[in-house]
């Protein structure tokens, strides 16, 4: 492990082989979407090695936690993952419903699973353009963000922010939704179904793009596991994890979908993952917009929530893979401690062993598809 | 042998990329599909969302009356300290003691607008407000007062 300062005099001094060099890819690097900092050992073009060093944009979430209420600290896991906001935020809700035994009503299940979904689609669209533009496309990045204004339109009428919702409270949902709901999300599927194809005519079917991408990045089955890959990436080296369908919470059990798999293991294949898990996301989505049930949106819980003394984990399947939430309560009003096992940091470790040998070119593209949020690393 | 692929290849990439060229040039001629909002020029006509949460306000009546009663809930509720209720004690009429709120500190710089305090509110003193343009010159002029001087509670709210 190398300090700061070992690493700058790594450069200068070209200690190592002959021929390597050590390059700083950020934290200040328009590619890596954030403060991440990358320590790229070069031969040539080659990538001998890489070390991520983390560290810029850690806010110690979990310590702050530990002096929040249960009703507070929800909200700031907005902050970590924010791309995938509403289902963090529910992962909290369920850990306090799970440690207090609150019964949720129905029609807040059904809530929360649209919004999960909405945002999960979101994420995806914010993805397709972010990479594209890695790879040197800039036009997907406008159309991708055309459908996504329309989900934080809606998520804006009925939530009331754009972004960090803090929309799901332990109990239910914060308001109802919005009376339009229903006929912007339909306007949205729509839409949605309509223009998906620009999307494989700008970006799936360009000769180019699947040059870059196919091939890259490749990433094994059992390495996938190994190294505690979940989400879209490790679907597509194979690995059957979706917590939705494993372990299913809220409403996932009576909805029907696919668990979208993938052998090749390469960037195309995540990228193929990822544009069918937004169709998946449509067909939740089309199952349940027509039947929402009646009655409150939020259960009956105390001003102050005291869950007993123990300890609780819920785990959900983000827009990036498997959250966890750990909490130790001591029977008061704030939390012992709090552990997040973020999707973002087991894929970010993986990153070593794909871009080895590979051109660093090809790392743009690996980084990518591995669609890392850093805040969601850091916490 | 080489040079057939060299030129198929090259045929591939051309007609994939005019392919995509096709479809951006339809928006460049259909105008009318292109949804980009011109902000700072149509504020007139800006309509958000009646959720959206700008700010904390204070709701006060015609006769200047608010509904707050300087119970500290929402000081509780909220996550960052934004709030800050400093109440005082009315004299009633009977020569009874009240508590009531003398100022109701807000600290727009550390809010992050997530709703707790609205949702905490027993009386419905205060709501979310759609301004979001805030941005000053001086950092003072963000911690604000809520409650408008000379106002004071309306009547019959416990």
């Amino acid at each position: 492990m190398y300090t700061q300062t070992e690493v700058i005099k790594d450069t200068t001094t070209a200690k190592g082989a002959e021929n390597e060099l050590v390059i700083n890819m950020g934290p200040q690097h328009p590619a890596t979407h954030g403060v991440l900092h990358l320590v790229v050992t070069l031969d040539g073009e080659t990538v001998k090695k890489i070390e991520p060093h983390l560290g810029y944009i850690h806010r110690s979430i979990e310590k702050m936690t530990e002096s929040l209420t249960y009703r507070q600290f929800t909200y700031v896991t907005s902050r970590m993952d924010y791309l995938s906001a509403h289902i963090n935020n529910l992962a909290c809700a369920m850990t306090v419903e799970k440690a207090m035994q609150i019964e949720v009503p129905e029609r807040a299940r059904v809530i929360r699973v649209l919004m999960n979904e909405l945002t999960r689609i979101a994420s995806h669209e914010l993805w397709i353009g972010a990479m594209a533009m890695d790879l040197g496309a800039f036009t997907p990045f406008f159309y991708a963000f055309r459908e996504r204004e329309m989900i934080t339109e809606i998520m804006e009428d009925s939530c009331g922010a754009r972004l960090t919702m803090n929309y799901m409270v332990p109990g239910g949902v914060m308001h109802d939704i919005h009376p339009d709901f229903q006929k912007k999300v339909k306007a949205f599927v729509q839409q949605f179904k309509d223009k998906v194809t620009e999307y494989e005519d700008l970006v799936t079917n360009n000769v180019i793009f699947q040059s870059r991408t196919k091939g890259v990045g490749y990433l094994s089955k059992e390495d996938a596991i190994s190294y505690g890959c979940s989400g879209p990436v490790a679907r597509a080296s194979g690995v059957s994890c979706d917590i939705r369908k494993i372990y299913p919470y809220e409403v996932y059990d009576k909805v029907e979908f696919d668990e979208v798999l993938d052998t090749a293991g390469d960037s195309f294949a995540r990228y193929i993952v990822r544009i069918k898990e937004m169709n998946q996301s449509i067909r939740i989505i089309e199952q349940l917009i027509d039947t929402i049930p009646e009655g409150d949106f939020q259960a009956k819980t105390k001003a102050v929530l005291k869950p007993p003394k123990g300890e609780f984990y819920t785990r959900v399947e983000t827009a990036r893979g498997e959250l966890g939430v750990y909490l130790v309560s001591e029977g008061g009003t704030t939390p012992y401690r709090i552990k997040y096992r973020s999707p973002g940091f087991s894929n970010l470790s993986a990153l070593d062993h794909m871009a080895r040998g590979g051109k660093i070119g090809d790392l743009m593209a690996t980084m990518g598809t591995l669609d890392l949020v850093i805040p969601d690393i850091d916490r | 042998m080489f040079l057939k692929e060299y030129i198929k290849d090259v045929y591939k990439g051309v007609t994939s990329l005019l392919k995509g060229m096709r479809k951006t040039g339809y928006y460049f001629f259909h105008t009318k599909e292109i949804i980009t909002e011109q902000y700072p020029d149509n504020r007139a006509t800006l309509k958000l969302a009646e959720r959206f949460r700008g700010e904390v306000v204070m709701l006060h009546d015609e006769n200047n009356e608010h509904a707050c009663t300087g119970c500290t809930a929402c000081e509780l509720a909220c996550p960052n300290g934004t709030i800050k209720v400093i109440t005082k004690f009315d004299v009633t009429p009977e020569g009874k003691k009240k508590k009531a709120v003398d100022t109701f500190v807000y600290h727009l710089e550390l809010c992050t607008m997530c709703n707790l305090c609205v949702e905490a509110c027993p009386t419905g003193a205060i709501s979310m407000a759609q301004n979001f343009e805030h941005s000053v010159y001086d950092r003072s002029k963000l911690t604000k007062r809520l409650n408008k001087p000379g106002s004071k509670v309306r009547e019959g709210v416990e």
